[in-house]
C-alpha cells in the first residue's frame, strides 16, 4: 500500500457521519450496514498482511480463536467483557505470530505460505471440532440477555444500533491505526518486503521480525473482530466461524474494494455485503439457490480481470480526471 | 429437488419488486386487522433438507386442518436455514422484520437454539416443533415453548421400551455399541445416555462410542470399528443420510447385529430411509414420540395426509402438524396478533384431545411440555409401526433382527 | 482384529487410487504452468455431476462413465485455459489465487443453480454389494472406480511417455524457454495441459458420484486432499501424486480407526503442516524454480 494520498479527515467526517446516522435508521439498515462494517474491520485486517505480501487463505482462523476465547471466557470463566475481548484478540495475535514465525524460521514463502494458512485454518477447525470445552460440532451458546435490564456497554451484547456502533468504530480505529502504521517505518518495511523480499534483506530489513508483527497486528484485529462478531451470534460453531468459506468471505471485499489503499476494503464492502444480502433474498424467494455464489463469482472474476487494482483507485482516478478536467477549462 | 415454477419475466419482475419492497421497505404493505403472521424456520436445503420438507409439508397440512375448523386467520412465511445452525438466528430476525408476532421451528437443535436468541431479543414467542437438546430449556429463555421431549426424555423411554422389548420377546442383549452424530443434537442424546444408563441400572453394557461427522461421506471404517465390537445391539444416532450410509455399509460388511435400535434419532422412519433401502430398511427399530395410532383422530388425520400428499405421515409431519394446532388455539384464546398476548395463551396451553401419544399438552415455567409419551417403532416390510407400549402398539415386534444377507 | 485392519485398509487403498487421480490433474497443471489450481476441487463436483445425470439419462454403470466425462471436461479446460486462464499466467501469484477462486465461486453457483443443493445419489443393486476374497470384503463400486481409475493412469502415464504432445509437455515442464527455443509451441502446450489435468479431476469425479451423493460443497474438501497429496508427493511429480494418494487413503483409513473418526481429517492437515515446513518440496518433488 502507498501511503494515503488523500488527508484524514474526510475519512474521519465519513465515520462521524455514519455514526450519527445510526440511530436515525431502523433496524434492518444497522443490521445491514452492521455486516457492512463487519466485513470493512475484517477486510482492513486481511489487507494489512497482504502489504507485506503475506496471502492469508485462512484469515477466518483469527476470527474464529477471537470469538471462541471471548465466548468462553465470558461464558465459562465469568470474565469481565472488555478483557475478554482483549484476550481474544491477544490469542488470535499468539496463534498469527506463531504460524508466521515457522513460516518465515522454514523459509516458506509464495505459494506454500499461502497453503500454510490454509492447513493451518482447517487443523484448528477440525480441533475444536472436537474439543469439549468449546461444545465442539454442536456449538457453543451464549446465554439469553435480557433485553430490558441488559447494559450493553457492560456485557458487550445488545441490539442493532449497539453492534452497529461497535463495529463502526472498530472499522474507523482499524483505518486510523493501519494508516500510522503504513505511514511509519514498519510500513515501508513491510512494503519492500512484498515488493522484493531478497532486495528488502539486502537493505538490511529485518524480515522475521517484519513479518510476526504484520501478522500479530492483523490477527489481533482480526481475533478483536471475532470477538465482537461471537458476542453478535450468540452461537459458534467451528466451521461457521473457522470453515473456510468464511476466509474467502473476508478476502472479497477488500480485492474488490483494492488491495493497494486503505479505504479500498471499506469501499468493497459497500459494494459486496449489500449486493451478496439482496441477491441471497432474491434467490430464497424466487428459488434460485446459488444465485448469490454466483454472482460473487462473477464479480471477482470481472474485477480481477479488468480492474486489477481494485474500485477504489478507479474512482479516485476519475474523481481526479474530472476535477483536472474542471481545472484545465 | 423442490418444485420450481416455470420462470417467467413477469415472476421475475414481481419476485425483484416483492424482494426490494421487502427489504428495503420494510413495514409497508402490511393492512391493518390482516391475519397473524407465523414465521416458520426449517432447513429446506442442504443436507437435513428431506426432514425440513417432511416438517413443512405437515405445517401445511395443519393450516389447512385448521382452516377447515374455523381456527384463526393465519399467514405462514417460511424461511430457510438452509442445513446451518447459525442462520437460525438471521432468518428468525428477517422474519420478525416482515412481520411476524410468533415464530414456529426449526426440526434442529443448534438452529433452534439460535432462533431462541433472535426471538428473546425481539421478545417474540416462540413454539419449537422439533428439537431434542437438553440445553435449550436451560438457557433461561423466557420466549421459547417446547413440544417435544429432551434427549433425557427421550432415553429414559427408550430404556423403558427396551426392557419391555426383552420381557416380551425373550431375548436378552447384553451389550451394545453407540455409533452418534456428533451435531448438537447428537451430542444432547449421548448425554442422555451417559446419565440415564447408570441411574436406571440397565443391564446393557455399552462397549464403545463411536462418533463421526453429520457431514460424512463416508461411514466405512465407522461402522467397521462398531462390527468389530461384537456387540448384540447396535444403537445409532443418525440423521438420514448417514443412517442411509450406514446401513448400506452393514449390508456390504455383512454385519447383522441382533437389533438395531435407535434410542431417539429420526432416520429409519423417514421415508427416503425406507425408499433408499428397500427390504434392508426392515427390522430397524426407533425409540421416538409419535402420532397415537389407535386414537381415532390421530388414525385419521395420518390416513387423510397421506392420502392428500403421497408422503408418510411421520414424526416431522406430525409434530409440524401439533405445533399449528397449538398456535391456532393459543391465537383464539389470545384473540390479538400482539406477541404479548400469543405468549401469554401459550403459557396457559391445556390441551387433552390432540394426535400425538402421551398426556394433554401443557407447558412448565422453561416452556417445556413434560407430557409427551414415546413410543417403539420398527420398519416392517417397509413402513414404520408402533411396536410398544402395549396401549399404542399396532404390531408385534421382530426380534432379533433377520440377518441382512437371508432377505 | 487384523481382519479390520485389512479391511480398513484395503478400502484405504482404493479410496487413494482414486485421490491419485485427482492429485495427478493438480500436479501435471502446476508442473506445466506453474498455476495453482484452487478451483480443483470444483472440477471434481463437475465430474461428479456429469457422472451422475450420464447415469440418470443412460442406466450405464458409473465406471463406464468416467472416459465419457473425461472428454467433456478436457473440452472444458482446454477452453477455459484458451479463454481467460491464460491471461493470468505472468500475473502476480494473488492475482492468479483470486482467479481460481472466483472460478470456484461460479462453479459452485452454477451448481446449485443446475442441480440444487440437495445430494444427489446414484443407488444400484451394486451399491450394497462386496466382493469377498477370503476374509477380506472389498466394496463393489468402489473396487470398479479404483481399477477404472488405474487405467486411466495408465493411459495417462503413456500418453506423456510416447506420444509427440506429451514429449512437448514433458519439455516445457522440464524447461520452460528451452522448449520455446526449440520451438514447441508453449501457448498450445499449456492449453492441452489443462484440458489433461481437469479432464483427470472430472473423470475422478465420475468415479467418486457413486461413492459419495453429489452435492456443491464437497468440492473444498476434494480441493484440499488434492493439495495435502500433491504437497505430500512433491508439486509437479506424477509419482509423487500416485504414491501420495494411496498414501493418505490409507493414513486416514488407520487415522480414522485408531484414533477417532471424526478425528482423521487433523492427521492429514497435521502432515500437510509438516511437509510445508520441513519438506517443501515434498517426497518426488523437485528444488523449487525461482
Amino acid at each position: 500500500m502507498r501511503p494515503p494520498a488523500l488527508s484524514r479527515w474526510p475519512a474521519l467526517a465519513f465515520f462521524a457521519a455514519m455514526a450519527a446516522a445510526g440511530p436515525l435508521m431502523d433496524s434492518f439498515w444497522q443490521s445491514l450496514l452492521t455486516l457492512v462494517f463487519f466485513y470493512a474491520y475484517m477486510g482492513l485486517s486481511w489487507n494489512l498482511m497482504m502489504s507485506a505480501g503475506l496471502l492469508s487463505l485462512g484469515h477466518a482462523l483469527f476470527l474464529g480463536v477471537g470469538a471462541y476465547a471471548t465466548a468462553v471466557l465470558i461464558a465459562t470463566a465469568g470474565l469481565d467483557p472488555w478483557l475478554s475481548l482483549a484476550a481474544g484478540g491477544f490469542l488470535a495475535a499468539m496463534v498469527g505470530s506463531a504460524l508466521t514465525w515457522l513460516g518465515a524460521r522454514f523459509s516458506v514463502r509464495g505459494v506454500h505460505f499461502a497453503l500454510l494458512t490454509i492447513a493451518f485454518a482447517e487443523l484448528f477447525r477440525v480441533l475444536f471440532d472436537n474439543w469439549e470445552l468449546v461444545g465442539g460440532t454442536g456449538g457453543f451458546f451464549l446465554k439469553a440477555i435480557n433485553p430490558e435490564t441488559n447494559r450493553p456497554l457492560a456485557t458487550l451484547r445488545g441490539g442493532t444500533l449497539f453492534f452497529y456502533l461497535a463495529f463502526l468504530s472498530a472499522t474507523a480505529g482499524a483505518y486510523f491505526i493501519i494508516g500510522r502504521l503504513m505511514a511509519s517505518r514498519w510500513g515501508y518495511r513491510w512494503r519492500g518486503l512484498h515488493a522484493d523480499e531478497d532486495a528488502a534483506r539486502a537493505l538490511g530489513v529485518p524480515a522475521l521480525q517484519s513479518k510476526v508483527l504484520v501478522v500479530a497486528i492483523s490477527a489481533g484485529l482480526a481475533g478483536v473482530g471475532g470477538g465482537l462478531f461471537g458476542l453478535m451470534q450468540g452461537s459458534l460453531f467451528p466451521d461457521s466461524v473457522m470453515g473456510v468459506r468464511v476466509s474467502i468471505d473476508i478476502l472479497i471485499a477488500p480485492i474488490i474494494g483494492g488491495l493497494g489503499s486503505l479505504f479500498g476494503p471499506i469501499i468493497g464492502a459497500f459494494f459486496v455485503v449489500p449486493l451478496m444480502e439482496f441477491s441471497n433474498v432474491l434467490a430464497q424467494r424466487i428459488g434460485f439457490f446459488g444465485l448469490n455464489t454466483l454472482i460473487n463469482g462473477m464479480l471477482i472474476l470481472a474485477v480481477i480481470t479488468f480492474l486489477p487494482d481494485g474500485l477504489w483507485p478507479r474512482l479516485i482516478a476519475l474523481a481526479r480526471f474530472r476535477s483536472s478536467a474542471q481545472c484545465s477549462k | 429437488m423442490t418444485q420450481r415454477k416455470p420462470i417467467t419475466r413477469r415472476r421475475i419482475v414481481a419476485a425483484g419488486a416483492g424482494a426490494l419492497t421487502g427489504t428495503l421497505l420494510p413495514g409497508i404493505g402490511r393492512a391493518q386487522g390482516a391475519p397473524v403472521k407465523i414465521g416458520v424456520i426449517l432447513y429446506l436445503t442442504g443436507i437435513q433438507s428431506f426432514m425440513g420438507q417432511q416438517t413443512r409439508k405437515g405445517n401445511e397440512f395443519g393450516a389447512k386442518i385448521v382452516k377447515e375448523a374455523g381456527g384463526p386467520p393465519l399467514e405462514f412465511l417460511y424461511g430457510d436455514a438452509e442445513s446451518k445452525p447459525e442462520n437460525g438466528r438471521v432468518v428468525a430476525e428477517r422474519l420478525i422484520r416482515d412481520g411476524c408476532t410468533l415464530l414456529i421451528g426449526t426440526n434442529d437443535s443448534g438452529s433452534t437454539i439460535s432462533v431462541a436468541q433472535a426471538a428473546e431479543a425481539s421478545k417474540i414467542p416462540f413454539l419449537i416443533n422439533i428439537a431434542s437438546a437438553p440445553q435449550i430449556t436451560e438457557q433461561g429463555f423466557t420466549q421459547i415453548f417446547r413440544n417435544f421431549p429432551p434427549g433425557t426424555a427421550l432415553v429414559a423411554n427408550a430404556v423403558a421400551r427396551i426392557k419391555e422389548l426383552g420381557a416380551t420377546t425373550g431375548v436378552q442383549p447384553k451389550t451394545a455399541v453407540i455409533l452418534h452424530v456428533n451435531d448438537t443434537f447428537g451430542q444432547g442424546i449421548i448425554k442422555g445416555v451417559d446419565v440415564l444408563w447408570e441411574r436406571l441400572q440397565v443391564p446393557i453394557k455399552i462397549l464403545d462410542r463411536i462418533s463421526y461427522d453429520v457431514r460424512a461421506r463416508d461411514l466405512s471404517v465407522e461402522v467397521a470399528k462398531a462390527k468389530a465390537s461384537g456387540a448384540d445391539l447396535l444403537m445409532p444416532i443418525t440423521r438420514v443420510s448417514d443412517a442411509i450410509l450406514m446401513i448400506r455399509e452393514m449390508v456390504k460388511q455383512n454385519w447383522s447385529p441382533m437389533g438395531i435400535i435407535s434410542p431417539g434419532s429420526p432416520g429409519p422412519y423417514e421415508k427416503a430411509f425406507t425408499d433408499a433401502l428397500g427390504k434392508y430398511a426392515d427390522g430397524y427399530m426407533s425409540c421416538v414420540p409419535w402420532y397415537n395410532p389407535t386414537k381415532k383422530r390421530s388414525r385419521e388425520i395420518a390416513d387423510r395426509f397421506e392420502r392428500e400428499t403421497g408422503d408418510r405421515f411421520d414424526l416431522n409431519a406430525a409434530f409440524a402438524f401439533e405445533a399449528v394446532e397449538i398456535a391456532a388455539d393459543a391465537i383464539k384464546r389470545a384473540n390479538s396478533a400482539q406477541p404479548g398476548a400469543i405468549h401469554a395463551a401459550l403459557k396457559a396451553t391445556d390441551i387433552s384431545d390432540h394426535i400425538i401419544y402421551g398426556g394433554p399438552i401443557r407447558f412448565d415455567e422453561k416452556g417445556q411440555n413434560p407430557n409427551i409419551g414415546g413410543v417403539m417403532l420398527q420398519n416392517q416390510n417397509g413402513k414404520p409401526v408402533v411396536v410398544g407400549p402395549q396401549d399404542a402398539a399396532e404390531a408385534k415386534a421382530v426380534f432379533p433382527l433377520v440377518p441382512f444377507d437371508k432377505r | 482384529m487384523t481382519t479390520l485392519y485389512l479391511n480398513v485398509i484395503s478400502g484405504g487403498i482404493l479410496i487413494g487410487v482414486i485421490y491419485a487421480l485427482i492429485a495427478l490433474g493438480l500436479t501435471i497443471i502446476f508442473g506445466v504452468m506453474r498455476l495453482v489450481n484452487f478451483a480443483h476441487g470444483e472440477m471434481v463436483v463437475i465430474g461428479m455431476y456429469a457422472g451422475y445425470a450420464l447415469w440418470s439419462a443412460t442406466g450405464l454403470p458409473p465406471w463406464t462413465l468416467a472416459p465419457v466425462a473425461a472428454l467433456l471436461l478436457f473440452a472444458m479446460g482446454y477452453l477455459l485455459q484458451k479463454a481467460i486462464i491464460n491471461a493470468f499466467i505472468d500475473r502476480p501469484q494473488h492475482a492468479q489465487f483470486i482467479l481460481f477462486i472466483a472460478l470456484a465461486l461460479i462453479i459452485t453457483g452454477l451448481h446449485l443453480l443446475f442441480f440444487g443443493p440437495d445430494p444427489r445419489p446414484i443407488q444400484i443393486v451394486e451399491s450394497m454389494q462386496s466382493y469377498a476374497i477370503g476374509p477380506i470384503r472389498l466394496d463393489v463400486m468402489r473396487t470398479q472406480a479404483a481399477l477404472m481409475a488405474i487405467g486411466l493412469i495408465g493411459l495417462l502415464m503413456l500418453f506423456l511417455k510416447y506420444s509427440t504432445i506429451g514429449a512437448s509437455i514433458r519439455a516445457a515442464a522440464d524447461n520452460l524457454i528451452g522448449a520455446q527455443v526449440i520451438g514447441i509451441r508453449v501457448r498450445r502446450v499449456y492449453a492441452v495441459t489443462a484440458g489433461i489435468g481437469i479432464a483427470c479431476a472430472g473423470a475422478a469425479g465420475a468415479l467418486i458420484a457413486p461413492l459419495f451423493d453429489a452435492q456443491p460443497f464437497l468440492a473444498t474438501d476434494f480441493t484440499l486432499i488434492g493439495f495435502i497429496i500433491v504437497i505430500v508427493g512433491g508439486l509437479g511429480s506424477l509419482m509423487g501424486a500416485l504414491v501420495g494418494g494411496v498414501m493418505i487413503g490409507v493414513a486416514e483409513a488407520l487415522a480414522a480407526l485408531t484414533v477417532s473418526p471424526a478425528l482423521k481429517t487433523i492427521f492429514s492437515y497435521a502432515l500437510l503442516v509438516l511437509v510445508l515446513l520441513l519438506r517443501p518440496n515434498g517426497i518426488f518433488g523437485e528444488p523449487e524454480r525461482s
